[in-house]
């Protein structure tokens, strides 16, 4: 198979961590939860994780590290941690449902007000309309660094110094790019920074996070055991272990571990170059296809490896599902979780089918599948 | 059988990642002592401790090896 849905989640994966995933599930135990030798492996294990991930973005406090189930749990610690009653909230509508939809819950139980930063037809978002949507109660911007259905990369250093200047808080959801491109939190000026392991860390499924700036309040969105001030009724005040309750995915964390350093050796930079290189070579083949129309390839953002296009008089799942039984190539259709993009470029109505690379994909991977979209044209 | 108690330095810790670390920092540095469970006259944050002998000179490196990369929430001497 040529697997070409690396913005879901990555399969192929530095070897290392899959053996670190099956040496943990044979001898770990668990996390803060005893002191022998097991559970000790597995508590070194862990805060070997939190040590690499910040060094992977530059960040000093590892205990501020919070390590969760997913991106989506680590956005709605730090969405539902950090709004309170009458607090306005500016998103964009790049962001994916892992964003929009716990600010659409504290929208609709009306705790919050929420705008949104635009994007037009061609996939660009609207900049110049980001001064004039704050509002003396806005407490938060809350946005992607890169779209997952166009590997458009906001700029976020922008965004985080709208908000710095108005006196929010900037939540930045690295999902897309964490692993594919090197992310420097403090350069970004990000507050908190959300991120997922199974994607372009290479980690396994079951891991992600979030990094919380120093001195930055956040309430635990979950509560419970900790391992440690088991007398104390309420949730501990150290960190990590304020925005973590309940037992870790000890296992999943020791493969992150392994994916991370792998990373680190690598070099984010040496995957963004790869994937760049992909996606010229795909987007530029694409291009020359009669009836393709490949969606925000010009629209003055830098990209991550991922593209979105549609063939003309075939419906997206129909191509998603002939590239997939016909050639054995692996791709998305549909909405991708990210309803607001699609609208914006109008195919909300039709989907379209996602093409995402890794850094295992080859040029040879890009090549097949412009091959068999040529020969689907062609028919 | 009965274990005779002695005096050990027991480090406690505002964390399990600052426990985490400090035996990394102790194992890089060469500084004797192993993690062990909280004892339970400390009152902490974090449920491990760094046990060592009842020695100044090795709770010296022991803040040599941890300065600058964590401050130990308290530092106890007990029979253990």
């Amino acid at each position: 198979m040529i697997y070409l849905n690396n913005a879901a989640t990555t399969i192929q994966k530095p070897p290392a961590v899959a053996e670190a995933v099956v040496a943990a599930m044979a001898g770990a135990g668990s996390s803060s939860r005893g002191a022998s030798a097991s559970d000790l492996a597995a508590a070194r294990s862990v805060a070997g994780a939190r040590v690499k991930l910040a060094r992977l973005i530059g960040f000093t406090h590892p205990e501020r590290v919070i390590f969760t189930l997913n991106a989506t749990m680590a956005l709605n610690i730090a969405i539902f941690g950090s709004l309170r009653p009458g607090d306005h909230v500016i998103t964009t509508d790049f962001e994916h449902n892992s964003v929009l939809r716990p600010l659409h819950e504290l929208e609709r139980r009306g705790v919050i007000e929420l705008d949104y930063l635009r994007a037009d037809a061609a996939g660009r978002l609207h900049m110049e309309e980001l001064e004039g949507l704050f509002r003396p109660s806005t407490r938060a911007v809350v946005a992607t660094h890169a779209s997952n259905l166009t590997g458009a990369i906001t700029d976020a250093a922008a965004l985080a110094a709208a908000a710095h200047a108005h006196g929010a808080r900037f939540v930045l959801d690295a999902s897309q790019t964490l692993g594919a491109l090197p992310v420097d939190m403090a350069a970004l000026g990000a507050d908190i920074l959300c991120f997922t392991g199974h994607k372009a860390l290479m980690g396994p499924q079951g891991t992600g996070g979030l990094a919380v700036a120093p001195d930055l309040e956040l309430d635990p969105l979950v509560h419970g055991g900790t391992g440690v001030k088991s007398a104390d009724p309420f949730q501990p005040l150290s960190w990590p272990e304020h925005l973590e309750a309940g037992t870790m995915n000890g296992h999943g964390l020791a493969g992150l571990d392994a994916a991370l350093e792998f990373l680190l050796d690598l070099g984010a930079d040496r995957v963004a170059e790869h994937e760049a290189a992909l996606r010229e070579r795909f987007v530029a083949g694409a291009r020359a296809i009669p009836g393709i129309t490949v969606y925000g390839a010009e629209d003055g953002h830098a990209h991550t490896g991922v593209i979105a296009l549609n063939l003309a008089g075939v419906d997206s799942s129909t191509l998603a599902d002939r590239l997939a039984f016909e050639y054995d190539i692996a791709t998305r259709a549909g909405l991708h979780c990210a309803p607001r993009i699609h609208e914006s470029l109008g195919t909300l109505q039709t989907g379209a089918v996602r093409f995402s690379f890794g850094w295992y994909t080859r040029p040879d991977d890009v090549d097949a599948a412009l091959r068999a979209l040529a020969d689907i044209a062609a028919a | 059988m009965a274990r005779e108690k002695t005096e050990h330095i027991v480090v406690s810790f505002a964390s399990t990642f600052d426990a985490m670390e400090a035996e990394r920092l102790c194992q890089e540095a060469g500084v004797a002592g192993r993690i062990i469970p909280l004892p339970v006259e400390i009152d902490s944050e974090c449920g491990l401790a760094w046990s060592m002998p009842a020695d100044d000179a090795a709770l010296a490196a022991f803040h040599a090896a941890t300065e600058g990369h964590l401050v130990p929430e308290g530092v106890h001497r007990l029979m253990l």
